[in-house]
């Protein structure tokens, strides 16, 4: 099956159903690494033996009940690269997959699970659910943790956990993270402020930055550093309790907005707006600027008849891979700006 | 500006990124942004959990001493019979070859897991099918702290309840 069925975003879960908390945060992923014991760490295994992993992963979850009719194959060497590089923009693989030639990922039908083969690790299992539920998101990924363990021998060491091939995500093996809006604490200039206390907490902070390093869409990602010597729950806990200091500081300050500071800001929004409904060209740098913008409008009432959602998918179909992909063939970067606008433009008439 | 990667072509593609504060900038021709699958991290791309760009293994050799700085000492010439990595390669990549390696390089690992993670006991999960012995010591180890909370706090039914399954799971342990 090609990855064109993978765009679909109403088969997406974290564009097409709203999560807790989703007016700012757009999802909420945890990832798992695991290693099949007594076999070398991908770089170093030869191509049969990645094969034989993929296939033991495959058919583990093929021989479950549950995951047997909902999972899809795809194996790194069969896609093109654009095709790799819109399934990165999608976070269903990582960059370091999309080189690995022997690499290839299983992704079930709502796209809240990708579980990733002979990337660093043999394994990275990802689960990633819309809003804030980092909980939620690490019971789910437990069942499928325990299910493939059924079938395979994980390298784990009583004493350091999980063995991974990187020491920096030995133990738990786990990254938990959520991906936030925060076009007001951006604009305040506070952000600068808040990320340098996440970081005395353990945390990691990675915005988008572009020309002149502002963020465009004023999209961040926290996600915790250490593996080990907590549990998971405790990590989990740490970076929602950080989430949740962060959004309502950003909500407290949307809504304390008055004055020529609110009227500034609303006039932003309703220009953006206006870009975007009205343009015939539209780079993705400033798609995400603008789109970001609405997304505020629409959240603080300033913008009406749009839904969070649709917004939640614009971010992510204005990608360039995702847009190179729509259109499927090769454009050059100014058709590419105007498909994006044309496109841009039909969704924020519905 | 000249791409830092080749040095060839003017740089078009400037990335710059603030990971525990501190501020990394790249900036690169649209070629060499492509090889590095960066040319698109103006989307949502942008967002993995790990960065190719900025490995991990550069930070890792920086905790190690200089290559070449000591006689060659026992270390450099450890190397693992699993997979042929010496500790040498190691420092240099910042990775494992497989799961023997942690064996290998055991001398060594505690400082290292200390620098990166401050801890060098994991307490997290266990697997189920084949951790059966260390899940029951470890769920004693956590039982055993909820009594001593349950005392603490004085309430004497729940530590009954606690000491009760405590005592069951030491006979499993026994008994398996
Ligand atoms: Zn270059
Ligand atoms: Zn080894």
């Amino acid at each position: 099956m090609g990855v064109e069925n993978l765009m679909d975003p109403s088969r997406i879960k974290w564009i097409s159903s709203p999560g807790p908390d989703s007016d700012i945060v757009i999802s909420s992923r945890v990832r798992f690494a695991r290693n099949i014991s007594d076999v070398p760490f991908p770089h170093l295994l030869s191509e049969q033996e990645a094969k034989n992993i993929v296939s033991d992963v495959y058919s583990t979850l093929k021989n479950n009940t549950v995951f047997s009719r909902d999972i899809e194959l795809y194996n790194m060497n069969e896609l093109s690269g654009e095709q790799k590089t819109l399934l990165s923009e999608m976070h269903l693989i990582s960059l370091d997959l999309a080189d690995s030639k022997n690499g290839a990922v299983i992704v079930n039908q709502d796209e809240t699970v990708s579980i990733m083969i002979n990337e660093e690790d043999h394994l990275r299992i990802q689960l990633m659910l819309p809003g804030l539920q980092l909980d939620e998101a690490l019971k789910q990924i437990d069942k499928i943790d325990d299910l493939l363990e059924e079938r395979l021998d994980f390298a784990f060491d009583e004493k350091i956990g999980y063995l991974t091939a990187c020491p920096t995500n030995v133990g738990t093996g786990m990254r938990a993270s959520v991906m936030m809006h925060l076009p007001v604490l951006t604009m305040m200039d506070q952000i600068g402020q808040i990320f340098s206390t996440i970081t005395q907490v353990g945390l990691v902070v990675r915005g988008i930055y572009g020309e002149g390093s502002q963020a465009k869409g004023n999209l961040y990602q926290i996600s915790n550093q250490i593996t080990l010597g907590k549990s998971e729950e405790d990590i989990i806990q740490n970076v929602l309790g950080v989430a949740r200091q962060i959004l309502m500081s950003e909500r407290k300050i949307r809504q304390n907005l008055s004055g020529e500071a609110r009227i500034r800001l609303e006039d932003k929004i309703l220009r953006s707006y206006g870009i975007l409904t009205n343009a015939k060209m539209v780079s993705s740098q400033e798609a995400l600027a603008y789109i970001s913008d609405v997304r505020l409008g629409v959240d603080m009432g300033v913008i009406k008849g749009l839904k969070p959602s649709a917004l939640n998918g614009l971010f992510l179909m204005t990608g360039p891979a995702y847009i190179q992909q729509m259109a499927k063939n090769a454009m050059t970067p100014m058709e590419r700006d105007l498909y994006r606008a044309d496109f841009i433009r039909q969704k924020m008439e519905k | 500006m000249m791409c830092e990667e080749c040095q060839m072509k003017p740089a078009t593609v400037h990335i710059t990124k603030i990971i525990n504060n501190e501020k990394t900038q790249m900036h690169l021709c649209e070629e060499c942004a492509k090889q590095k699958h960066i040319s698109f991290s103006t989307g949502l791309g942008a967002f993995g959990f790990d960065d190719a760009g900025f490995s991990v293994g550069k930070l890792l050799s920086s905790f190690f001493e200089p290559a070449g700085q000591s006689p060659m000492s026992l270390t450099d010439k450890l190397q693992c019979s699993r997979c042929g990595l010496t500790f040498q390669g190691f420092s240099k990549t910042g990775r494992f070859g497989c799961s023997q390696c942690y064996n290998t390089f055991k001398g060594q690992m505690n400082p290292l897991l200390r620098r990166i993670h401050g801890k060098t006991y994991h307490v997290g999960k266990v697997p189920k099918r084949t951790g059966g012995q260390l899940r029951i010591k470890h769920e004693i180890n956590r039982l055993k702290g909820e009594l001593q909370e349950a005392i603490n706090a004085e309430e004497y039914e729940r530590a009954a309840v606690i000491r009760d399954k405590i005592k069951q799971l030491g006979k499993n342990k026994n008994t398996k």
